[in-house]
């Protein structure tokens, strides 16, 4: 598969990224292409959490964080857009399982819309509801305790409850970040097989420390250095013929 | 393993003297009811359970009713709870979760310098300042213009409870974690919706007990209150009227209480007072738990 082919749904323009005077990433210009997983790999503090919160605008959260560059998404610089209309767009899922402790599992998928104050009729609410639990392969295990708070389930429960949540506002992208590192490895591998069943949804954008997890599940991998995009480019030829020096020694485990 | 042991041996007298302490505590608990009820036993014998439910008080012919300071206390406590909650809910919200610590922190300190104010300032403040807008505001609605009162206690009371609930609320939304305001803002919720919708709810409880602490306060603040209540000892019919808490009216007539019943109903009132405060309490108690985020 090439790059070349592919629609592009995310362009980064010089993209660079500053916690104070700090630029954490450097300069990024990279084409995420629509409706594939693409993984971001790098050794830690490499600006991979600084680079995806980019691409929903959480970065600008952050007390002195800013942005300069650009980022398209579809054709439209989403510096210029409103970021709560990005974040709608473009949804995230967090290193940590974070649903909200003071609602039920219903009430958590469909957080989304209660947020922001839509109201659903109650067979579009149920319906939307059973769909993104559906697609976050959550559904069976679940359909019975709705009304349970969503804090009661198993931390991988809790991740795909996440997914599901975030799924349900219908995103174009999907962020993830390290999802499955809190996670014990059957509940990681349950999010891996979920997330390439979600590649004919939405596109996804998810960084991993972890080598055979990008290997099993992503089309395409940019490797970050020091804040810098070191490589982009298929995930089979970027791990098996490096182009760049660094990817290799990453990929070699000389630095983690 | 003989360290292991006199760990244990600590471990053992720490235990001992902890529970003796809380003990304690129970026991002074239970000893302050028992004189109270000693004290009062002259009262509760002439009137019964009449005693909380006559609006009689008058110490010339020796009847003593405790209806209208019950009231009184009940009315004004939950008045200013109910002018105090809106400015302590918004206040917590700011100060925890809006303004940047250069500005919240000043401003912290200064509700805590205001929390430590002796009620009597508060009063006299009141005085000269509250009275006469009550004044006018009574002109306004066409009551007696005492300036005094019901309504003027409420709002003395009010602003002295303020900064304990703010404060309490304040803290629990400083707890609120990171990762849920940050799931609320990736899914494109504002400020004001995650606040609304995640922060509050999540805090909860602990705006609640800031609350009943305040409530607290309020049911025995008496200094303050004794002032400008304007201390009569007859049933109340609006809120504008004068009239007279539990804690306002023991503190009035105490020293001037000659007769055995008289002191003796006093302090039937304060036993009520305690009473009321421990179920108060106790309620509260049982709201924070179910409302508790598990
Ligand atoms: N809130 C912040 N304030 C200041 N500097 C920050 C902040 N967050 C991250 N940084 C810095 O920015 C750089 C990139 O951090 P980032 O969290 O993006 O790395 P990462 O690749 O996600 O690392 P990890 O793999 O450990 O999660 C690091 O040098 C880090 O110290
Ligand atoms: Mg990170």
């Amino acid at each position: 598969m090439s790059l070349e082919r592919l629609p592009i749904i995310f362009r980064t323009e010089d993209l660079c990224a500053y916690y104070e005077d700090f630029m954490a990433i450097k300069h990024i210009n990279i084409k995420i292409p629509q409706k594939q997983v693409t993984a971001l790999m790098g050794p830690s503090g490499c600006g991979k959490t600084t680079f995806i919160r980019c691409l929903n605008r959480l970065h600008e959260l952050t007390p002195g964080a800013r942005i300069t560059g650009s980022i398209y998404l579809r054709d439209q610089n989403i510096l210029q857009l409103d970021p709560i209309v990005v974040r709608r767009r473009v949804g995230m899922v967090f290193q940590r399982p974070n649903p909200f402790p003071t609602m039920t599992i219903y009430e958590n998928v469909l957080a989304g819309y209660k947020l922001l104050g839509i109201r659903l009729p109650r067979n579009e609410a149920d319906e939307i509801a059973e769909w993104a639990l559906r697609k976050a392969a959550l559904w069976e295990e679940v359909k019975d305790i709705l009304h349970r708070r969503g804090t009661f389930l198993s931390g991988g429960q809790q991740q795909r409850l996440c997914i599901a949540r975030a799924l349900a506002v219908k995103p174009e992208v999907l962020l993830m970040d390290e999802p499955t590192s809190a996670l014990d490895p059957k509940s990681s591998l349950q999010i891996e097989n979920l997330i390439v069943e979600l590649k004919e949804t939405v596109t996804i954008v998810i960084v991993t420390h972890n080598m055979p997890q990008a290997g099993r599940i992503s089309d395409f991998t940019a490797f970050f250095y020091l804040g810098e995009l070191v490589e982009f480019g298929p995930t089979a030829e970027l791990f098996t013929n490096p182009k760049d020096p660094r990817t290799e020694e990453y990929l070699t485990g000389k630095f983690s | 393993m003989k360290f292991n042991l006199a760990g244990q041996f600590y471990d053992d007298i720490f235990r001992k003297i902890s529970t003796v302490m809380a003990l304690l505590i129970i026991g002074l608990v239970i000893g302050i009811f028992i004189t109270l009820v000693i004290e009062s036993w002259p009262s509760i014998k002439a009137f019964g359970l009449r005693f909380i439910w006559t609006t009689t008080w008058d110490p010339v012919s020796r009847e003593f009713g405790a209806l209208p300071f019950l009231v009184g206390t009940l009315l004004t406590s939950f008045l200013a709870l109910i002018i105090a909650t809106p400015f302590a809910l918004a206040g917590a919200i700011f100060l925890g979760e809006i303004a940047p610590p250069r500005l919240a922190n000043p401003i912290s300190f200064i509700m805590e310098l205001l929390a430590g104010i002796p009620s009597v300032i508060y009063g006299l403040w009141a005085l000269f300042y509250l009275v006469p807008i009550v004044r006018w505001l009574e002109i306004k609605f066409g009551a007696p213009p005492f300036g005094l009162g019901m309504f003027t206690a409420s709002l003395v009371l009010a602003i002295m409870i303020l900064p304990y609930a703010l404060s309490v609320a304040r803290d629990v939304i400083k707890l609120v974690p990171q990762d849920i305001k940050e799931a609320a803002y990736g899914l494109g919720a504002t400020r004001w919706e995650t606040i609304l919708h995640v922060i509050v709810p999540y805090a909860r409880s602990g705006i609640f007990a800031g609350i009943v602490l305040a409530l607290g306060r309020a049911l025995g603040e008496t200094m303050a209150v004794t002032m400008v209540i304007g201390n009569r000892s007859a049933m109340p019919h609006s809120i504008w009227d004068l009239g007279n808490t539990m804690a306002s009216v023991i503190a009035n007539e105490f020293t001037e209480a000659t007769e055995d019943v008289h002191l003796a109903a006093l302090v039937e009132i304060g036993l009520l007072l305690f009473v009321i405060t421990v179920i108060v309490n106790l309620i509260a108690r049982l709201i924070i738990i179910r409302l508790k985020v598990k």
